[in-house]
């Protein structure tokens, strides 16, 4: 009875991971691999690079990253550039600052004390949480177990969404749809950003459409969990010292009751 | 304080004596941390522990996150992302906190189930059972205004779902709805009570947490058996039990070590499994999300609350009878409650003058059942409010109260329990043999 009890407690953590998987609408998502996954994956700085250009050639156009700070570009476990780079990166944005011409306020270019600015466009919607916010991967049938083997596949859905337009597009109440098979309506009002050779890349990588496609949904994950490797490493100590704690109190257990709990060794089966 | 026998303490010095005389204080602790314990008790013993210790981390992180965080609708979401990028170590008290909610639920939810399966409910420790009901109905409000608070968009939608319940209730639901809101509708005002409620609630828990002690410290464990500890005189007791410390405390912290090796793994490597994706939008009171769905451990209830819709005929009936009053709605949320009510009632439900589910043959077969079917209810409040889940929720939803209403009064009634031991200190003998004396014990390989 208590094997299934604790049985159930496994289950149960993975009913959990169904709660956000009602909604199973008939999408592909492609299972990209990246760097960061697993309990021991971290960024690639030289990707997150990458994926920062694409970002501000293309994305930034519409959308914003108003949660992240400029300065964080810097960070090691982040895209990794140096401070004078960080600081000409900063001035490519204008911020409007209230405290400038006696508390009017005015727009100046931006310090990398500033965040990003905000998406310029209405409906662009911010894009710093978004590889947390959408979810890649569900079910099968509300249980959970994809999202606990793959991940929930923020990432894998912004790279899928980006190459996966089909070319058909269509007009509903005055607005352009265009059909995506990532998207979970099919239909989507963004239009395809992405046409190959976007973007050129310093090291040399060809921007192909996947090519960009993954290397900005990376950055965004990023941008939505800069804090990843400092993460797995404090969950890694963690595990590690309490794995270490256990096996200690095991035995300090065991030594403790060994009065009282020596298993018989001649025990005879009822029956 | 009664209970079984047991030494006391003793003042030494003279330091010692001088406090006792004013404060005996160390007295009391001595006598907690000593209590006498069943010494057969099993690892579904473990989770009290669990649950106290949870209790701590989640205050103790509460705690810092307050110094960060600010309840307001304009700030409230990027505070939580203040938290997460630029205080230090803030991730990890955030993911710690979001997490510990969980692994509170994960603990309470395993507590009940070994009462409900070894008879702890029963006399003599009623009033342990409805404190312990009291504390989780208590983690139940508290983990979900917490819930509220990043204030993303399911924290908006869960919000505005259910409180929308309460407006369910015929005639003063739409008032009491307005004061539990502070407004017409989950806004700012909400936001900020149900902050200082999240803060006084685990307040309020931590001072059931010692009734809740104090209360089976009279009593005493429970215990796999069922039968009570021996308290004719003290050394009668010692033969049945051994002190709280060192015995339970290592076995306990143990079980702790292991557990929190596996928390900290979710919480290092995938702390965001148990969410949902939406709470990563900020909440937008004019943009509804696709789905509402509650955290997981609400989901038992939620499917509950969602199976009584207008074609069902007990709804049609209580409808009928009650001239419109008791609407599918307030249906479905009497029914929520009633579920906790009805697990509330167990020890005035159960008819059975047998403890332990271990030495009652039908009963096992029934919980197994109720176990299979609280996890059934679970996955249905996942699913979307269609066929089949709408059937399926339904018969696991009458299951429930049939367990409770039916099968506890009825099962005491018609089966035949196996023979109990005389004593736990004979069912511990048949497990292990002292270590000095009898060399030749009976074991029964069916336990």
């Amino acid at each position: 009875m208590l094997r299934y009890l604790a049985l159930g407690a496994a289950v149960a953590l993975g009913l959990g991971g169904a709660a956000h998987a009602a909604v199973e609408e008939e999408t592909t998502i492609t299972d990209y691999a990246f760097p960061f996954e697993g309990p021991f994956g971290t960024y690639d700085q030289f990707q997150l690079q990458r994926g920062l250009q694409v970002y501000t050639e293309v994305c930034s156009a519409c959308h914003g990253l108003r949660y992240v700070p400029l300065r964080t570009l810097g960070a090691e476990s982040g895209p990794g550039l140096p401070e004078p780079q960080v600081r000409a990166y900063a001035e490519l944005y204008e911020v409007f600052d209230e405290k400038l011409l006696d508390g009017e306020g005015d727009f100046r270019p931006a310090k990398p004390t500033d965040n990003f600015p905000e998406s310029s466009l209405a409906n662009a919607p911010d894009l710093s949480l978004m590889a947390k916010a959408r979810a890649g991967f569900h079910g099968p049938y509300g249980l959970g177990i994809n999202q606990l083997l793959k991940g929930s596949g923020g990432p894998e859905y912004i790279a899928s969404l980006l190459t996966d337009y089909t070319g058909e597009q269509k007009e509903e109440a005055g607005v352009v749809l265009y059909e995506n098979t990532a998207f979970p309506s099919r239909w989507i009002a963004m239009p395809p950003p992405l046409y190959g050779d976007d973007v050129t890349y310093e090291d040399g990588t060809e921007a192909t459409i996947e090519q960009a496609s993954v290397d900005v949904a990376a950055f965004l994950m990023w941008t939505a969990e800069p804090k990843l490797a400092a993460r797995k490493r404090a969950g890694f100590a963690g595990v590690l010292m309490l794995s270490v704690l256990a096996v200690l109190l095991y035995f300090t257990n065991k030594r403790i009751w060994a009065p009282y709990k020596r298993k018989a060794k001649d025990r005879v089966p009822a029956e | 304080m009664a209970g079984i026998p047991h030494d006391h303490y003793e003042p030494t010095s003279g330091g010692e004596r001088w406090l006792h005389r004013r404060l005996p204080i160390v007295g009391l602790l001595y006598d907690t941390i000593m209590i006498p314990t069943p010494k057969n008790l099993n690892w579904m013993w473990i989770w009290g522990i669990v649950l106290t210790f949870t209790l701590v981390l989640q205050i103790a992180t509460g705690v810092v996150l307050v110094m960060h965080y600010i309840p307001s609708t304009d700030r409230a979401f990027a505070s939580v992302e203040h938290i997460m990028r630029n205080v230090n170590g803030g991730f990890m008290l955030r993911y710690l906190h979001a997490n510990g909610a969980s692994l509170f639920f994960v603990a309470v939810y395993l507590h009940i189930f070994r009462s409900l399966y070894y008879g702890s409910y029963k006399e003599p420790r009623e009033v342990t059972w409805i404190i312990g009901i009291l504390m989780y109905l208590l983690m139940m409000g508290t983990a979900f205004m917490g819930y509220v608070l990043p204030w993303g968009q399911m924290s908006f939608w869960g919000a505005t779902v259910i409180t929308g319940l309460f407006g369910a209730i015929p005639f003063i639901g739409e008032s009491l709805q307005t004061w539990l809101l502070g407004g017409p509708a989950v806004g700012e005002y909400t936001l900020t009570r149900f902050f200082s409620l999240h803060y006084l609630f685990p307040m309020i828990l931590a001072g059931l947490t010692v009734v809740h002690i104090w209360a089976f410290h009279t009593t005493g464990n429970n215990n796999p058996t069922g039968v009570e500890v021996r308290r004719a005189s003290k050394e009668e007791a010692a033969k049945d039990t051994l002190p709280f410390w060192p015995y339970f405390v290592l076995k306990d912290l143990f079980a702790l070590a292991v557990i929190l090796a596996v928390f900290f793994a979710i919480v290092g490597f995938m702390p965001n499994y148990l969410g949902h994706p939406d709470n990563y939008v900020e909440a937008n009171p004019l943009k509804t999300p696709a789905e509402i769905v509650p955290e997981w451990y609400f989901l038992p209830f939620y499917a509950i609350l969602r199976a009584f819709t207008s074609d069902v005929w007990v709804v049609q009936i209580a409808s009928f009878v009650t001239g419109g009053v008791i609407d599918a709605k307030f249906f479905g949320v009497l029914a929520m409650f009633g579920a906790i009510a009805v697990m509330a009632l167990a020890p005035w439900l159960d008819t059975s003058s047998v403890r332990s589910g271990r030495y009652r043959p039908m009963f096992k077969w029934w919980f197994a059942l109720f176990i299979v079917d609280f996890f059934v209810l679970m996955w249905a409040g996942a699913r979307p409010a269609a066929e089949p889940y709408a059937t399926i929720s339904l018969i696991a939803t009458g299951y429930w109260f049939v367990y409770f209403l039916v099968m506890l009064p009825l099962l005491g009634v018609i089966e035949k329990p196996l023979p109990q031991p005389g004593t736990i200190e004979e069912d511990y003998a048949r497990h292990y043999a002292p270590a000095t004396g009898g060399t030749k014990t009976v074991v029964n390989p069916a336990e």
